[in-house]
């Protein structure tokens, strides 16, 4: 490669990419980003602050100068059927006499402000950047609150470059742990197990996707004890023990919660997907039998009979549309590009990109032996590898976030967000028939037309 | 939502509830985005990159490309030199830009990079520049980001020039829309006068479809320009808090006199932007200007019922507000309450002085939140709400009609392309602000009072 060829790919990162049945070696991944890329990704504060900020009864208090805050204010698009406490943007807004003397006392004060005004039971206090670095001992600070006020103040340990997001994912759910276990005077293995009851991981109910998942285990007999952490409160996830399996949604952000609370609580754990029709009737099946129930399982096929006779003819509409097209996909975590996959495979679409900004090895296994031979695989992709895939693979339609949308649109892509910025729910037999219309809205769009 | 705000007032010693201002890199990453085939870089952690992108994405909806440096523990415990000099080598390899922007973050200001010295050893390729602009998150606003990346424009490529001025003028536009920047540089052509406008982000942020992806768009001020501006008989600084730091050391620099003035927002404002210019430049206005703001009077006589008396509470950015605290009065309406979220004492008192003239009373507040804001609003309720999207919450809890102006607006479209600024600025102002008012009238019509003509 020359140098000063512009629009090429660096070579530190040709190891991060893979063409499928071309090279056998495994992808790279898991790793810091490379300076001076137009990387998408983001922190360990991002990651942290998108799993627990669903939490809708605690004051999410962000520790630093204004802009992670702000940033983070409402953006995540999560539902409450509650507080909406959850939706304020509180910042000690560190100034810089504070970078110099420390921050402590702010961040004091500012508990203290914001307890006395809204009635709540939990504070998660957010590490930024500069917390890390001026050293403010937030372990001590929260404990201190916490006994003054008699309540929970959790510091999330997010500076954010300790890592990338998914050290973040992992920072929340050490917050979390510690909610479940502190204040416990009780053996949490003893806790009394409510039968045929299951936590939800990795649900931060997006669009209200939570509900449509609950509202399908509840005619299977199937109590949905706490939701991680889409439209969760304090109680419900400090209930969290009682539940007699956890199943993982999200298992980039939750699959080190369920394992230790399976090490905890003696909580066993079952990855499962609801995006797309086979998935979701999977899922119920798989749900359904772990708990032995033959009831279960046959309320389960009834409602799996019930929903796919709705929603398979409206798919089928669908997809004699869809017919020769291609997607990309460039999304957050690595369990979701896989269910998307699928997903796509369903409406007769061939995916031939496939990235991710934080995927792990075992799920990039997954998506190669998945995917046909072919297709670019791609982890911590810029804009200008997205491009040159996209155009190189001939995609009609690109799956990603905020940030992937206008350069879709700019090369004459259709788009759906699979992000934050999404209003529609895309779980469940529901969100496959939304899926599939989203995709149709996009990708069978007059506007394409104007563009030559 | 927010209306869990409760209405009595409770004093705050510290922190901010529902902020009304962002931090400095954003606005350097804006402004750094106004010159042709330039590349932002930020210096620091991941996030803070892809927040900014994700900010002004959702905003102008557009690509927003810029790199950053990736910050991990080592670099913040070793300084950052490194990955900067990792950094100006990958983006110029892969990326091919003109020009790198680089803006610090609370990370790096604190650790200390001192970025001068970084570069000054750093290797970058022939005919290319790198420029740079000290933004820490914890000073501030995204306000004073912009002015700083706009001073560092002038830091790091405009030379002393000749003694001898030429005819023209520097525009220095400050933190408005891209629509804004190009009704202010027809407004320049049809006066025929030459000038020099940095940053520009026309064609960049609202860039055309071509039905191909350009990384970097043909807008943008041109680098030779902006290294002449030290040559220009004076330049016009648009908004003090954006735009007059730049002005004051080309000042210095190359001695070319400042003039501060407003944002050309609504009519007295953009009467004296193109005043200034009349008076230097040129015997008399054109006639299509003259014509324009001969229908923006008309269009003030026709509507001024509508407005007359009407309380509004504004918040946003310190120079939009000061000017369109200025139209409002002009319009005969009440800015009872003015915040910002950027610190100023200078802002409180320019207000507070333009209320005063106009015989009314109202709060003004510098460095505050939406919080305070809500809170005032509970105690004495408005017939208007002005400010970015984040107000739809007060807006929605007070059942007050809104209209979204300043940044970000994130849940709207198409108001990055129209501008606000000059005469026709002022008539879309109007409308908005009528078409709010009046459908409010409407809406909440007795069936017997709901009429045809209003």
């Amino acid at each position: 490669m020359s140098v000063f060829e512009p629009g090429s790919i660096v070579e530190e990162r040709k190891d991060f990419i893979h063409t499928k049945g071309r090279q056998k070696k495994s992808l790279k991944c898991d790793s810091d980003s490379i300076a001076g890329c137009v990387s998408q990704r983001a922190c360990v504060y991002c990651g942290a602050r998108v799993v627990l900020n669903p939490v809708t009864d605690a004051v999410h208090l962000v520790h630093g100068p204004i802009g992670c805050a702000s940033y983070t204010w409402d953006i995540r698009g999560s539902l409450s059927s509650g507080s909406e406490l959850y939706r304020n943007s509180f910042s000690t807004d560190l100034q810089e006499e504070d970078v110099i003397f420390g921050g402590e006392k702010k961040l004091t004060a500012a508990i203290d402000q914001l307890v006395e005004k809204y009635p709540t039971k939990l504070v998660f206090v957010y590490a930024t950047c500069i917390v890390g670095v001026i050293g403010d001992d937030l372990e001590a600070v929260c404990k201190n609150a916490s006994l003054r006020h008699g309540i929970e103040v959790i510091p999330v340990e997010s500076s954010g470059f300790i890592g990338n997001k998914a050290a973040g994912y992992r920072a929340a759910c050490h917050a979390l742990l510690r909610l479940i276990n502190s204040g416990v005077n009780q053996d949490n293995n003893k806790v009394e197990k409510i039968p045929m009851s299951v936590n939800y991981l990795g649900d931060f109910n997006l669009a209200g996707e939570a509900w449509i998942i609950q509202n399908y285990l509840h005619p299977l007999g199937i109590k949905v004890n706490t939701n991680f952490t889409g439209d969760s409160t304090y109680r419900s996830l400090k209930d969290a023990p009682k539940a007699s399996l956890n199943i993982i949604q999200c298992a980039g952000s939750m699959a080190f919660l369920a394992k230790e609370m399976e090490e905890m609580f003696g909580i066993p754990y079952m990855n499962i997907s609801f995006l797309g029709v086979e998935d979701t009737s999977g899922s119920l099946l798989r749900i359904a039998e772990f708990f032995n129930s033959h009831k279960a399982v046959k309320a389960a096929e009834e409602l799996i009979n019930r929903e796919e006779e709705i929603v398979k003819p409206l798919i089928e509409g669908y997809r004699r549309e869809f017919q020769g097209k291609k997607a990309a996909v460039y999304v957050g975590g690595g369990f979701k590009a896989i269910s998307l996959i699928k997903q796509f495979r369903e409406i007769g679409i061939e995916v031939v990109m496939v990235g991710t900004q934080t995927g792990r090895p075992e799920e990039y296994e997954t998506i190669s032996d998945m995917v046909e031979e072919g297709t670019v695989v791609l982890d911590d992709a810029n804009p200008t590898e997205l491009e040159k895939f996209m155009m190189e693979k001939e995609a009609h339609l690109l799956v990603g976030g905020v940030k992937e949308r206008p350069l879709a649109y700019k090369l004459g892509i259709a788009f759906i967000d699979h992000n934050h910025d999404r209003k529609h729910p895309l779980s469940g037999f529901a969100g496959a028939v939304n899926f599939a219309g989203e995709v149709y809205s996009t990708l069978c769009s007059p506007v394409w037309k104007y563009l030559k | 939502m927010l209306d869990s705000t409760p209405k009595e007032m409770i004093q705050r010693k510290v922190g901010l509830i529902n902020p009304a201002k962002t931090c400095q890199p954003i606005g350097a990453m804006y402004a750094a985005l106004g010159i042709y085939r330039c590349l932002p870089h930020s210096h620091g952690s991941q996030g803070c990159c892809s927040y900014h992108r994700s900010h002004l994405t959702r905003h102008f909806r557009d690509p927003i490309m810029a790199s950053s440096s990736s910050f991990t523990e080592g670099a913040s415990v070793f300084g950052g030199g490194a990955n900067l000099k990792t950094s100006i080598k990958n983006v110029f390899e892969i990326y091919d830009p003109d020009i790198m922007a680089v803006h610090t973050t609370c990370l790096t200001e604190t650790i200390g990079d001192d970025i001068p010295s970084i570069l000054s050893t750093a290797e970058v390729p022939e005919g290319k520049r790198v420029i740079y602009a000290s933004t820490p998150s914890y000073v501030g606003s995204h306000i004073t980001g912009f002015s700083n990346m706009t001073t560092g424009m002038v830091n790091c490529l405009v030379e002393p020039g000749e003694k001898e001025k030429k005819e023209q003028v520097n525009v220095l536009p400050g933190f408005v829309n891209p629509g804004d920047m190009r009704e202010i540089k027809r407004m320049l052509k049809e006066l025929g006068i030459k000038f020099i406008m940095f940053p520009d982000t026309t064609g960049v942020v609202d860039s055309p479809m071509t039905g191909r992806y350009q990384m970097f768009p043909r807008g943008g001020a041109r680098v030779k320009d902006i290294q002449d501006s030290g040559s220009s008989k004076f330049t016009i600084a648009l908004g003090f808090f954006a735009s007059s730091e730049a002005a004051f050391l080309l000042d210095r620099k190359c001695s070319v006199p400042p003039v501060v003035l407003r944002t050309p927002v609504g009519i007295k404002a953009t009467d004296e932007f193109l005043m200034t210019l009349r008076n230097r430049f040129i015997q008399d206005i054109p006639y299509e200007l003259e014509e324009e703001r001969g229908q923006l009077v008309d269009i003030m006589t026709d509507t001024h019922f509508h407005f007359h008396g009407r309380k509004v509470a504004l918040f946003g950015d310190p120079d939009m507000l000061t000017a369109m605290t200025e139209f409002l009065l002009s319009l005969g309406m009440i800015p009872a309450y003015v915040l910002t979220g950027s610190p100023g004492a200078l802002f409180e008192k320019e207000i507070n002085t333009m209320l005063k003239a106009a015989g009314v009373e109202g709060k003004v507040r510098a460095a505050g939140d939406l919080f305070e804001l809500h809170q005032w609003i509970k105690n004495g309720p408005v017939d208007l709400l002005i400010g970015n999207t984040y107000g739809k919450y007060i807006a929605r809890a007070e059942d007050i009609p809104f209209v979204r102006l300043g940044f970000p607006v994130m849940d709207r479209s198409v108001h990055s392309y129209l501008p606000v600024v000059g005469y026709r600025g002022a008539m879309r102002l109007i409308e908005m602000i009528s078409g709010a008012l009046l459908d409010r009238a409407d809406r909440d019509a007795a069936e017997e009072d709901f009429e045809l003509v209003m």
